[in-house]
């Protein structure tokens, strides 16, 4: 009998979770053990859906969410940043005012300047990203709490927007720009939307076949044939079901493309690479990834300075969306809109746990709550306070979890 | 210590101080670590064994002395550097990371391929370490803070194990383990000894130091008390060097032996 079981599952405590039941019964256990993962926020979702829809029909028709995606895209590329941030166990409050510096910075060069679009959004991700590892240097040699560096940043970056939009105030983008089109106007034609579901599902079931196989020939337990199907199934039904019905009106934003894109991308680099695996161990336990040989410090720079180099490309693509940059940009609720969405996408306050894909999750609640009530016509005052409820709704279901995690020895 | 002894010693301490603020946590100690020898240090608590075994990890600098490292001087700035020389240490809070999993954990700042981590032979080569130590660990895919205490010292055992070592420090490893793995590992231990590698290990259990030591250095309220040769001691003399019980043939010769004096 034991010579048919694999190496990893000869412990004759564990329970069989193989195929779908186990696969299902094994998230139920994680879940009650307080490893809430994504749930909260898939649950939140479809409970804020669902109430909108009921408020206003129009809330879930194929126009409004293809705006609902465009929307997000600027600021949950913010949030791919905080989650970074978050992860190691600090954070950063003045996303919005460095994507605020960022667009103006953008404008005044490519507008003002006359500089060619490309060179200017390049050297406003850079001056994003001088902003990081200036934090990380404050941080590193000093040892100043994040919040209070980033809170100081807030305001400073806030006054030097400012200060470069001039006493204008405000400088529109040219609507012929490639920018301004890219954010507005270029949508993913309908083929090519099918195209990249199709190989998104052909990816998901190559790369899960390959993997399984290499654990079959090393003599560990891997997924089955079946499972594999079923999973990239599911997901070519989704995705197709997706771009069906935002097909029905403007179909698939370039723009939210490359806030995908670059969500896969988090994503492989927190859980394929070493860089990911060190960034995991400092929020989980700094003194302990310290000793293991990791470089603290560097980790810590990498992080703050992708955190802020996001929040410059988020700045960028909400410009090019206004197609202005303004005293007004990146203010108000940018800074704390990125914060809840990471929140709510499940990444904890306390370090160490979360997910590139919370991001994205997320910033589409976010969204739906302010695009919903502004379809009831309630002004921001009540989106705010939703918006607020919302946020702190999330944190204290990341903090039951950890009291779950503890009290089931998963902390 | 007889002069052969410190022929072949890997690792050599001379004079080594440490103070944190008013307290001196180590004060002028010297060691001597051969390979193929295993090397006890005991102490009461608080006696600086911990922070000896911090600054030969590089988890702190000392304040004065000497390292020697396979007759060359050295300095232990950082973890890595350990690493790199070939030092590998179990401290005694572990230092695990609780949100990540047995091969994350065992693997966390030496992972196969970088850029693209290689689970699978991650997972292969955990379990290999793991059966070597015969733990009891039901899954590797579980986050360490789902372990029991004995498990996560296991864990942090094995991961010593990785990489290529020439010495292993190990600080109380066998403080939460049950019988068969106390007994596993100082069996490891003694497979550490016979592939010629210097062993260090600290611990309050007279039985384990008898069962697998070489020689036992005691450590008294920051400073050496004494080299014992195991064989030629007694546990009660040991003891009396731990608690400082002056009054006994053994310090006395100790003390002699050390200004000079024939014994
Ligand atoms: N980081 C630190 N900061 C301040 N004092 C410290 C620090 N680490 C150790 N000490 C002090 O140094 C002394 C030696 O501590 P150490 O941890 O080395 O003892 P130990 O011999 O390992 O004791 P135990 O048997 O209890 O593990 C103690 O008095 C302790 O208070
Ligand atoms: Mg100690």
């Amino acid at each position: 009998m034991n010579s048919t079981l694999t190496t990893d599952r000869q412990d004759e405590r564990l329970s069989g979770n193989e195929g779908l039941r186990g696969a299902i019964a094994d998230v139920v256990e994680r879940a009650r053990g307080g490893d809430l993962g994504v749930i909260p926020v898939v649950v939140g979702l479809i409970v804020i859906w669902t109430v909108l829809q009921i408020l206003n029909p129009i809330f879930l028709s194929s126009a409004n969410l293809v705006n609902l995606t465009l929307e997000s895209a600027a600021t949950g590329i913010i949030a791919l940043g905080i989650v970074c941030v978050l992860l190691v166990g600090q954070i950063d409050l003045s996303v919005g005012s460095v994507s605020g510096l960022s667009g103006a910075v953008l404008a005044v060069l490519f507008v003002v300047k006359g500089l060619p679009v490309w060179l200017a959004i390049v050297a406003a991700v850079i001056m994003g990203a001088v902003i990081g590892w200036v934090y990380a240097q404050l941080f590193n040699r000093f040892g100043v709490p994040s919040f209070v560096i980033t809170m100081a940043g807030l305001l400073a970056f806030l006054g030097l927007q400012l200060y470069v939009l001039g006493t204008k105030g405000s400088i529109n983008l040219p609507f012929d720009s490639g920018l301004v089109n890219f954010a507005q106007l270029d949508f993913v034609p309908a083929w090519l939307s099918y195209c990249f579901a199709v190989i998104a599902a052909v990816w998901l079931f190559g790369s899960g076949y390959l993997h399984a196989q290499e654990r079959r020939r090393a003599g560990l337990s891997a997924r089955s044939l079946s499972m594999l199907l079923i999973r990239s199934l599911a997901l070519l039904a989704v995705l197709a079901f997706v771009v069906y019905y935002l097909g029905q009106t403007r179909g698939i934003g370039w723009m939210f493309i490359f806030f995908v894109a670059l969500v896969l991308i988090m994503h492989y680099m927190l859980s394929r690479t070493k860089w990911g695996r060190a960034v995991y161990a400092v929020g989980g336990n700094v003194e302990a990834a310290r000793r293991a040989g990791i470089n603290v410090k560097a980790v810590y720079t990498s992080v703050f300075v992708l955190c802020s180099s996001f929040a410059a490309v988020g700045g960028i693509l909400a410009a090019a969306r206004l197609a202005a940059a303004n005293q007004s940009s990146g203010s108000g609720d940018v800074n704390l809109n990125a914060i809840a969405a990471a929140v709510i996408g499940g990444t904890s306050l306390f370090g160490g746990r979360g997910t590139a894909f919370g991001a994205l999750l997320g910033i589409i609640v976010i969204q739906s709550i302010s695009s919903g009530l502004t379809l009831l016509n309630l002004d921001s005052s009540i989106r705010f306070v939703v918006t607020g409820i919302v946020l702190l709704l999330a944190v204290v279901v990341d903090s039951i979890a950890r009291k779950s995690r503890t009290s089931h020895g998963r902390a | 210590m007889s002069p052969t002894q410190q022929a072949d010693s890997v690792l050599s301490l001379r004079g080594i101080s440490k103070t944190f603020g008013a307290v001196a946590a180590l004060t002028d100690i010297d060691l001597d670590v051969a390979a193929g020898q295993v090397m006890a240090i005991v102490g009461d608590n608080g006696a600086g064994k911990s922070t000896l075994v911090k600054i030969l990890s590089g988890v702190h600098p000392p304040d004065s002395g000497t390292i020697t490292f396979e007759s060359r001087d050295i300095h232990i700035p950082t973890p890595a550097a350990a690493h790199k020389l070939g030092i590998a240490t179990v401290f005694q809070d572990l230092a695990l990371c609780e949100n990540l999993n047995v091969i994350q954990n065992l693997f966390l700042g030496q992972e196969v391929r970088p850029l693209r981590l290689n689970d699978v032979a991650m997972e292969t080569r955990s379990w290999d370490l793991l059966r070597q130590l015969s733990a009891k660990i039901p899954s590797v895919r579980v986050p360490v803070a789902a372990l029991s205490g004995g498990q996560r010292q296991t864990v942090a055992i094995a991961r010593s194990l990785l990489g290529d070592p020439k010495v292993i420090i190990l600080d109380e490893p066998t403080a939460a383990l049950g019988v068969a793995q106390t007994a596993e590992v100082l069996n490891l231990v003694e497979r550490l000894r016979e592939n010629g590698l210097g062993v260090i290990m600290i611990s309050h259990n007279m039985a384990d130091v008898q069962a697998v030591a070489d020689t036992v250095a005691v450590l008294r309220l920051g400073r050496n008390n004494g080299v014992f040769d195991v064989g030629a001691v007694s546990t009660e003399e040991i003891i009396a060097a731990i608690t400082g019980a002056t009054d006994n043939a053994v310090s006395q010769r100790q003390a002699r032996r050390k200004e000079g004096l024939p014994s």
